[in-house]
């Protein structure tokens, strides 16, 4: 019989890192982070996990400190929240450049100013553009299982790319489920030792990241889209393999009564978890509706949500985040996922939620209300004081 | 006591730095004693250049080049990605211009510093950012010029004292250095080989064209700036024990700094009174320093 805790968010991501058996760590504390590297910093002295831990000065040096472990040939693990991750984006670029499977837990968090702790993901998708994969939990199982999938899939010599495994504030961070534990032997053969293609080698000299001029810089950004192209059956072969070995069964995306729905609301992270109530009710009142939830947002699983959403007569687009100019940042992907398809169901764009105010059964049945009255328009707002 | 420079090269020629380079020596020196079992980062700074474009590389080592402000901590991330997925005994070395050393790396230095890192921090210092064409750091000396220090407002604050800044972090060694003095720098790099924990250099390394200098004049300059004590070759033990070690002690009183001064082209618009008010400055330096050396 497997082992089962009781885990909050962050633990979930600290017990991830250590069934990974990850090498060395470097993090620095900002909150609703904390647990995640107080736990660790533990495992780290009591022998549960044999790593080397960079207490650094700042969450741009934990990135830098990882980097460099990470080229030394090390499997390496950080985490994060808001501001800290807004501090680390240029070492961002650094890891994506350098095709280095860092992995790291983001805990969304609104951005300041004014001073806020909250959920919101406007924190990660706004460093969508800097080539980490994204994946967004809703439970802490999920949490769990996709630390050892990230490295997976991140050290894939296909990919060799760093990886996000982002979660909500508090709704997820701080709050306590069942989580089944991996046995580690089963985790040992299915994650095996991180053997990179080329690494900082005394015996194998060569310099990495050297100036490059435009003769050859395009080919390398060429080479990190292509890693994220194959990333798609990658990611795919790692969760099948995952169920096949754990029994639990992960997609790009997750469907909840879409099959056969007329109204498909599309949302990300715990948020949409919620929704799921929703689609019951609805679905009690007659109303054919269902949800999408995208778990990866980088790659974009743009083949799920067009085989998901091409007969959908209405699509609802839940975010929880602001590009401000331009509405949420979602309904941009899935906007531009739609548009070249041959039927275009229109969509609406809501945001709501936006710094951890919570989002209820009722704020979700609400948005179907909405769109049964109205027509679609790119940024609508629910529940703002105006 | 003569020391021997070891003979084998570990940097290649043909790199690309410019002729009579401080801080090309710099390394190639360094290089030869640290040896093979050596992994290099370098931050954003003339190195970055002077190894040369991709896909070639002048040294003969492992090299990640890394964000500007993140030459310490990428080193001692490098050092504890060996440590547990190659040999715990590679050497980790950051390698970093006066830029990013002491300006936008010193949160980075001081953090590798606190934590006592096992590992190399190497500064060449040139005094100036120089790969973006000469402006002004922290560490370029008052009154020079520079493009951000224009000579009709030439630089109005003096150097920061780094050195003083890293021994009030109490690691194990620290040693100025300068690329005239290649015995004196090969001798304390066998010394602090065989130290465990964090081990700053500091080496004075000129810039001809950012000093406004013949390339042919790169060590005589050094050299006199060593005699003179405006950059005195010193080490300091666990933030405490000063030891200076300067090269030729009969040379050693009264050298002005005058001629140091007068031969280069970013101090040309200086006039006698600032010349003076430096000789102060620096006089008055030497006297701290033998006092904390207990001379
Ligand atoms: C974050 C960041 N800001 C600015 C730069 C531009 N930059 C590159 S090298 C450099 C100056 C380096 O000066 P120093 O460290 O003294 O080295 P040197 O060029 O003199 O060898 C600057 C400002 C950069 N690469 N990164
Ligand atoms: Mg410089």
């Amino acid at each position: 019989m497997s082992t089962q805790k009781v885990l909050m968010g962050n633990h979930a991501l600290s017990w991830g890192a250590v069934t990974s058996r990850v090498q060395v760590i470097s993090a620095y504390p900002i909150t609703p982070q904390t647990q995640v590297v107080e736990l660790l910093s533990e495992m780290c002295t009591d022998g549960t996990l044999d790593a080397e831990f960079i207490k650094v000065e700042s969450e741009h040096s934990a990135m830098a400190a990882c980097i460099g472990a990470s080229a030394a040939g090390a499997r390496t693990f950080t985490a994060t929240s808001a501001q800290g991750l807004a501090l680390m984006h240029e070492m961002l670029h650094w890891a994506v450049g350098g095709r280095l499977p860092v992995v790291m837990g983001n805990i969304n968090r609104a951005m300041a100013p004014p001073w806020t702790i909250w959920t919101e993901q406007t924190d990660s998708l706004s460093q969508r553009d800097t080539g980490w994969l994204q994946v967004y939990a809703s439970s802490n199982q999920e949490v769990y299982d996709s630390v050892l999938m990230a490295y997976k899939i991140a050290e894939n010599r296909k990919v060799s790319l760093p990886m996000m495994i982002v979660l909500d504030a508090f709704f997820l961070s701080h709050t306590s489920e069942n989580v089944i534990m991996i046995d580690q032997n089963k985790a040992d053969a299915y994650l095996p030792k991180y053997d990179p293609e080329f690494k900082l080698d005394v015996k194998n000299p060569h310099t990495f990241g050297g100036l490059t001029t435009p003769d050859w810089y395009m080919e390398l950004r060429y080479n990190i889209q292509k890693g994220m192209d194959d990333s798609y059956q990658v990611i795919r072969d790692a969760q099948s393999e995952f169920k096949s070995v754990f029994g639990r069964d992960y997609g790009m995306v997750e469907e909840y009564k879409c099959e056969d729905a007329d109204v498909i609301l599309v949302g990300m992270a715990t948020a949409a978890s919620t929704g799921k109530e929703s689609i019951d009710i609805l679905r009690n009142k007659g109303v054919k509706a269902g949800l999408l939830r995208i778990r990866y947002f980088r790659p974009f699983p743009f083949e799920d949500v067009r085989r998901v959403l091409k007969n959908a007569k209405q699509i609802l687009v839940l975010d929880r985040n602001l590009s401000p100019g331009l509405g949420g940042i979602t309904f941009q992907e899935v906007k531009s996922a739609m548009y070249n398809e041959k039927n275009k169901p229109p969509i609406y764009g809501f945001i709501m939620g936006l710094g951890g105010r919570d989002i209820t059964v009722e704020s979700i049945t609400n948005l179907f209300e909405h769109a049964k009255k109205n027509d679609p328009q790119d940024i609508i707002w629910m529940e703002v004081k105006k | 006591m003569i020391y021997t420079i070891p003979q084998k090269e570990l940097i290649n020629p043909g790199h690309l730095a410019c002729q009579g380079c401080g801080g090309a020596l710099a390394l190639r020196t360094v290089l030869k004693t640290l040896g093979e079992n050596t992994i290099l980062t370098f931050p954003a700074c003339c190195w970055s250049v002077i190894d040369g474009p991709f896909p070639y590389s002048a040294v003969k080592v492992p090299l990640f080049h890394t964000a500007f402000e993140t030459a310490a901590v990428t080193a001692a991330g490098v050092k504890a990605g060996v440590k547990k997925a190659q040999d715990p005994n590679t050497i980790s070395v950051a390698w970093a211009g006066d830029g990013g050393t002491f300006d936008i790396g010193i949160q980075a230095l001081s953090g590798a510093a606190e934590r006592n890192e096992d590992m190399f921090y190497f500064v060449y210092d040139n005094e100036a950012y120089m790969n973006t064409g000469v402006q002004r750091s922290s560490a370029t000396p008052k009154g020079a010029w520079t493009t951000t220090t224009p000579t009709q407002s030439p630089k109005k604050e003096r150097k920061k004292d780094l050195v003083s800044i890293i021994a009030a972090h109490a690691v194990p060694y620290i040693a100025t250095a300068c690329v005239a003095y290649p015995e004196d720098l090969t001798k304390k790099l066998e010394k602090a080989k065989k130290i465990k924990g964090f081990k700053f250099f500091h080496i004075f390394a000129p810039c001809p064209p950012g000093w406004k200098i013949n390339p042919q004049d790169t060590i005589r300059i050094a050299k006199m700036a060593v005699e003179n004590k405006m950059f005195p070759l010193f080490e300091i033990e666990d933030g405490e024990k000063y030891t200076i070690n300067m090269p030729n002690p009969k040379k050693e009183k009264n050298v002005p700094v005058n001629e140091y001064i007068l031969k280069q082209g970013r101090f040309r618009h200086l006039k006698e009174d600032d010349i003076n008010e430096i000789q102060a400055f620096v006089d008055k330096r030497w006297e701290k320093l033998k006092k904390l050396a207990e001379i």
